[in-house]
């Protein structure tokens, strides 16, 4: 049954579906932390129109979509002042933005497949070049997440001293956004535009409600990340049914009775 | 005496847009004195404090914080705004909110050593927190946010203290223990702190002097000499009554 080690297509898949986890466990901290997770949502479908566009143009869909979602992530991170309130503003730039994906594919006039796994994912179909442009672009995520990590976390609980003190708050925040739409365009890959929660949120919800503090939170988010897409590549790989629903059932299955059984804490 | 003054404003003129918050504001703040400032909402006691932390300047006048232009990130003013509270969900213990105020603005994950531990513990034990430190946030009632929010503002062993509405959303008994902490942390420190409020009453025994803040004007003194009929009547340019009853004062006649 460890057989199926041998394919290479199986190995590009645990080697980027590993990169796509640590980044989605550790974004996904920051993201509930500072109240982000539908504009994370949002950006995976912004990318679904760049990824359509990449396709048209006839250049690999990873490059359309982080040209889209770093845009759009930048954008909303310059104009939405109070971010919780701009969900509504960033729902309409996104159902816009999925139309014009909709029609990008219809005048790609190519395989609906395409389509199908930008929304649910290419895991086990992903190139070597393409892992090789996730391991690029991951560890520049982790590497820069990691470097900003206190003042970032800082100025996500408590903006005002976080000011005073001296941090560039704002920048971070907008900066903060732009490794966002890196994590998304790159989670896309393994989990597809329509399942991002369950690598972006699905795990760092879990491990913030068994955890309290925050470094042992951001480790056990990267921690079940990589488990959930370990154990969802091996199960698809083994049997017949795709990686995006073992990953969402795992997530979850581990989520509901963490939720339950912390609920009246 | 010249020395001891740590906060000094001279003629400071703040302009918004086309709003005047603050005309020609003058007064000195001396070494460990405890301020009380009050006034009506938009007085401009939060602009104030965004000038002593240096995120404001003004458009006229002088603002000097220990003899020098204030500037961001100052280890020397230890600040709380307004409260607000924190979250059930987040991932924080007491002991990483105080640990904030001591190295949050550094860049990095910082793995804490036993040094930082030791200073976190220490500052929460002058706040009497240390008994939930390891406790998650969310969890703790207001008076204790509030506890360690004084915490994460004195680990860097500041001279001045600029706290906004520490008292707001505490019960009397709560509050009362919030200033009898600050008394003795500013005798103990010699921080000065200023500490805005909305209630003069209970900061009657602990502040030495009132700052009093109302249309863009200001007036400071003894709490006996500021918060009188005539003071404030001039203040508010209308008829203002402060009544004394049983250790009690009531203002009557206008938005404090």
């Amino acid at each position: 049954m460890f057989s199926i080690f041998q394919y290479s297509f199986i190995q590009n898949a645990f080697l980027a579906g590993s990169v796509v986890a640590v980044v989605g466990g550790f974004v996904g901290y920051f993201l509930i932390t500072r109240g982000l997770t539908f504009a994370g949502h949002a950006l995976s479908h912004i990318g679904f129109a760049g990824a359509a566009a990449a396709l048209l143009i006839g250049i690999d869909p990873i490059f359309g979509m982080l040209a889209f979602t770093i845009i759009a992530g930048a954008g909303i991170g310059v104009f939405g002042k109070e971010l919780r309130e701009e969900d509504i503003n960033i729902g309409i730039v996104m159902t816009l933005m999925l139309g014009l994906g909709a029609l990008f594919i219809a005048l790609y006039n190519g395989y609906a497949e395409q389509a199908y796994s930008i929304l649910f994912g290419t895991i086990l179909g992903i190139s070597r070049t393409d892992v090789l442009i996730t391991l690029i672009f991951g560890i520049a995520t982790i590497v820069a997440l990691t470097a900003i990590f206190r003042p970032l976390l800082f100025s996500s609980v408590d903006p005002e001293v976080a000011e005073a003190r001296g941090v560039p708050v704002r920048a971070l925040g907008i900066f903060f956004l732009i490794l966002v739409a890196v994590a998304v365009s790159m989670s896309v890959e393994v989990v597809g535009v329509l399942l991002i929660f369950t690598l972006l949120v699905g795990p760092a919800a879990a491990a913030m409600r068994i955890v309290h503090n925050p470094l042992g939170a951001v480790a056990t988010s990267i921690g079940l990340a990589l488990a959930y897409t370990w154990l969802g590549i091996f199960l698809a790989a083994t049997g017949s049914w795709p990686v995006t629903f073992y990953i969402a059932t795992i997530s979850f299955v581990v989520y509901l009775p963490v939720r339950l059984l912390t609920a009246r804490r | 005496m010249e020395t001891n003054i740590v906060i000094s404003l001279d003629g400071v003129t703040v302009e918004l847009g086309d709003r005047t918050i603050f005309d020609a504001v003058s007064f000195d703040v001396q070494k460990g004195e405890f301020v009380a400032i009050l006034g009506p909402n938009g007085a401009g006691k939060t602009t104030l404090f965004k000038l002593l932390l240096g995120l404001l300047k003004p458009t006229k006048g002088k603002v000097r914080v220990l003899g020098a232009v204030p500037h961001r990130g100052d280890g020397n003013i230890g600040y709380a705004p307004q409260h607000r509270v924190l979250e059930t969900d987040l991932a924080l213990r007491a002991r990483d909110v105080v640990g904030f105020g001591l190295d949050g603005n550094k860049w990095g994950i910082g793995f804490g050593s036993r040094k930082r531990d030791e200073l976190i513990n220490a500052v929460l034990k002058e706040v009497d927190a240390y008994q939930f430190a390891d406790a998650a946030v969310g969890h703790l009632s207001g008076g204790e946010q509030q506890r360690l929010l004084i915490a994460q503002a004195l680990i860097t062993d500041p001279k001045i203290l600029l706290l906004d509405e520490p008292l707001s959303n505490l019960d009397i008994n709560h509050a009362q223990e919030i200033i009898t902490l600050l008394t003795n942390i500013s005798k103990r420190r010699e921080v000065t702190i200023m500490l805005v409020s909305h209630d003069i009453n209970p900061l009657l025994p602990a502040a030495n002097r009132v700052l009093y803040m109302a249309h863009g004007h200001s007036a400071m003194g003894a709490p006996d000499e500021v918060v009188t009929s005539a003071t404030l009547s001039k203040l508010y340019d209308t008829k203002v009554e402060v009544i004394r009853s049983g250790g009690h004062v009531f203002v009557v006649g206008a938005e404090i």
